[in-house]
Order: structure tokens, then C-alpha cells, then sequence
């Protein structure tokens, strides 16, 4: 029913990249902020969140998109809830079965996958109006987008907080880590630094383009 | 004070492991309802009730998988669970006082995606709390949940009479200033263990 007007708009580059940069589920749309701070006190950590999530993510949001013509409009958002529940419950044992390091050290935060509002999010606003290969690629876009930012904050706080990347010393023996960064306060810091460096590039673009606009008036 | 006590597990959720500030649960409501002071209040009484009534139900669920050799369906069935409870909750204040519904709005529906309360739910499994203990444990998840929506609320008003440059308006600052209030929950780590 909602195939007819989105078989006109193809599948572009951009359904990809929008998740990873222009709509960053973390940066910008301040979603799933839960594990993004919570999970990322090593870089290795992050990547195992980050991915078990793209995971969650793609499967959902094809299941989704394959059963929008039969879900009813009024039961929509538990059916969505029930089928990423069942595919972190996958993750969940997945993830215990390959690396219990990973599993010990993500605790109750794996299960909690379920509670991300950008899956729920995607599920909601796209995989139930678009054909399934293009909320796979969508929904891929944003899953690399938040595992993008994941790592941002997780090498971050690595570095500063423990002064190693993902497990290698960085610096020499005299360093002295900041304790702090791996600790919640931490978390809250680094999102916040993320945060105003972006805020301030994208001021610094913005009064380019005046300028620039000025410029060209003046000569015109 | 032993571990087990049921002070101890109150006063652990409410200021020693808050779940805002120290598990990063809930922090959807605790950045989008802050921003006054009764609203936050409000929204801050009703997730406790969520919290009370869904620790309960998930305590009496867990019995019964737990019986029947079903675990691997808990996630599944706490989410249901919690989805029932604030339906529940919404019914029964839409009943008892509509004034204070109309003034909830939008935010108790909100609350069914809220992770503090699905990692109540999974916390208290974890721990093998007794019914008791899921009582204490989740009146001092919800009372903390509540003190530092407060907090971060008073701080908030405060903020909008202050003069921030004009790049870290907004989240930045908001952030900021949420991890100074984890900073000072830090303080209360010495009073116990996890």
C-alpha cells in the first residue's frame, strides 16, 4: 500500500549516507544515547556494540519492511518491538557464544539493544514505508553511522582515560591517564566536546557562505 | 549495613549507582523533559509508578519462565510486560485524576521506550533480588530517576538567564552540565559497593 509513491524515488548513494553523516543517529538526532555513553569506555567495547546494533538494525528493519502490507496499523509498534526483541535475544546469544570478554564486559547492555529508540525509529518512519532492499540500505547507513560515532567517543575516552588504543600503550611510561574519561562523567564530557566541535564547523560553514554571498553581492 | 539490606539496596539505586548519572539509563527523558520544573516532575512520579508496578510484574514473569525452563523468552516477555504496566498506568490515572493526565500528555505513553525501566527489569534479574528487595530497588530506581530529572531541571532554568556562546547552546552545554551532576554522584561511590 505504501509501495506505490516510493517506486518513483530510486535508490541513491545518498539513502546510504544519510545515516552516517548528515543524519547521525547520535550527533545529530541525539538517539540510542544510552549504550553510546554507557558501553564506550574502550574502543573494543564500542565496535562490538556498535556492531551488534547495525545488526539488530538491518535484520528488523527487512522483517519490517517484508511484513508492512500485513501489520495492523494499531498493533504496529508492539509487532516492531517483538521482532527486535527476538533478534537481540539472537545477538544476545551470539555474542555470548563467540567472545564471553565481549559479553561480560557489555553486561545487561546487549538485552537493553531492544530499548534504542533508532531502531524503533527506523522501523517506525522508514522500513514500514519503503521496499525492503531500501531499508536495508538505509537502516545499514544509520547502523554505520551510529557505530561511527560509537567509535568516536570510545577511542576517545580510551585514549585520554586508560592512554591505549584498542589495547595497545600509546604513550610512554610517565603518562598519567585521565581516570575520569572511562568513569560516567567521562562520557558526558566527551559527547559534549563532540558536540561543540560540530556545532563549531558547521558555524564556520554557515558564515562562509555569507560571506561569500555578501562577496558576490557587492561585486554584482 | 550488609549488601542485602533493604536500605542499602534503596540508597545503592537512589544516589550511590543513579541510574541516570551513573548507568546512562533514561537519558532520552532526562535531556527532553528537563527543561521545567513541573513537567519534569511530574514525568519523574510517573515513571517511578511504571517502575514499581513493571519490577513486579517482571519479578513474578522471571518465576514462572524460570519454572518452566523458558528463559531465552524474557526479553521478549519484559518488554510485553512493560508495555502492559504503562498501558495500565495510563488507564488508571485517565480514571482516577484526568487533570493530572492531560497534564502528562504525550510523556506517559513515552515511557514504554524509557531503557531505565527495562533495565530495572534486567538488573534486578541479574542480581537475583528476592520480592522485597525488587520492592527497595525499584522505589530507589524511580526516586532516583525523579532527583536527577529534578536536578538537571533546576540547573536548566538557571541556564537560560546565563550567557553561553552561541555554538555550545542547547545539547553541548546540556551535556556538560549533566556530567558535572555525575561528577558529584561520584562523590557518594564511597558509601558502598555496586
Amino acid at each position: 500500500m505504501a509501495d506505490l509513491p516510493h517506486k518513483t524515488t530510486p535508490i541513491t548513494l545518498d539513502t546510504f549516507l544519510r545515516g552516517l553523516w548528515k543524519e547521525n543517529p547520535v550527533f545529530v538526532m541525539l538517539l540510542g544515547l544510552c549504550p553510546a555513553l554507557a558501553v564506550t569506555n574502550t574502543t573494543f567495547n564500542a565496535l562490538g556494540m556498535g556492531l551488534a546494533t547495525l545488526f539488530v538494525l538491518v535484520c528488523s528493519s527487512a522483517l519490517v519492511s517484508l511484513l508492512r502490507d500485513y501489520i495492523p496499523k494499531q498493533v504496529r509498534i508492539a509487532s516492531y518491538i517483538v521482532i527486535i526483541a527476538t533478534f537481540v535475544t539472537i545477538v544476545d546469544y551470539g555474542i555470548h557464544a563467540i567472545s564471553l570478554e565481549l559479553y561480560n564486559a557489555l553486561g545487561a547492555f546487549i538485552q537493553l539493544i531492544v530499548a534504542n529508540c533508532v531502531i524503533l525509529g527506523r522501523a517506525e518512519s522508514y522500513a514500514s514505508k519503503n521496499r525492503v532492499t531500501k531499508s536495508i540500505i538505509n537502516a545499514a547507513g544509520m547502523g554505520f553511522g551510529f557505530t561511527f560515532a560509537l567509535l568516536c567517543l570510545g577511542s576517545v575516552r580510551e585514549i585520554l582515560g586508560s592512554g591505549t588504543l584498542l589495547g595497545y600503550p600509546l604513550f610512554g611510561e610517565s603518562f598519567q591517564p585521565w581516570v575520569v574519561m572511562v568513569l560516567p562523567p567521562g562520557g558526558f564530557f566527551v559527547i559534549g566536546t563532540w558536540l561543540l566541535l560540530f556545532a563549531w564547523l558547521k558555524e564556520r560553514k554557515q558564515r562562509k557562505i555569507t560571506r561569500q554571498e555578501e562577496a558576490a553581492r557587492a561585486t554584482g | 549495613m550488609q549488601p542485602d539490606d533493604l536500605s542499602f539496596i534503596f540508597l545503592n539505586a537512589f544516589i550511590i549507582n543513579n541510574f541516570v548519572l551513573a548507568f546512562f539509563l533514561g537519558l532520552c527523558p532526562f535531556l527532553g523533559v528537563s527543561a521545567k520544573l513541573d513537567t519534569a516532575w511530574n514525568m519523574g512520579l510517573a515513571t517511578m509508578f511504571v517502575m514499581l508496578v513493571s519490577s513486579l510484574c517482571a519479578y513474578g514473569v522471571n518465576m514462572l519462565l524460570v519454572e518452566f525452563n523458558l528463559e531465552f523468552l524474557r526479553l521478549i516477555c519484559y518488554i510485553a510486560v512493560i508495555a502492559s504496566a504503562v498501558q495500565l498506568v495510563e488507564i488508571t490515572i485517565k480514571k482516577l485524576s484526568p487533570a493530572m493526565f492531560r497534564a502528562l500528555g504525550i510523556f506517559l505513553p513515552l515511557i514504554t521506550t524509557n531503557c531505565a525501566i527495562l533495565g530495572l527489569a534486567l538488573f534486578q534479574t541479574f542480581k537475583e533480588y528476592n520480592f522485597l528487595q525488587c520492592l527497595a530497588y525499584s522505589a530507589g530506581a524511580g526516586a532516583g530517576f525523579t532527583l536527577a530529572l529534578m536536578l538537571m531541571a533546576g540547573l536548566r532554568v538557571k541556564l537560560d538567564l546565563a550567557d553561553v556562546p552561541s555554538i555550545s547552546q542547547g545539547s553541548a552545554i546540556s551535556f556538560m552540565l549533566a556530567g558535572i551532576l555525575s561528577l558529584t554522584f561520584m562523590g557518594f561511590a564511597g558509601l558502598g559497593g555496586h
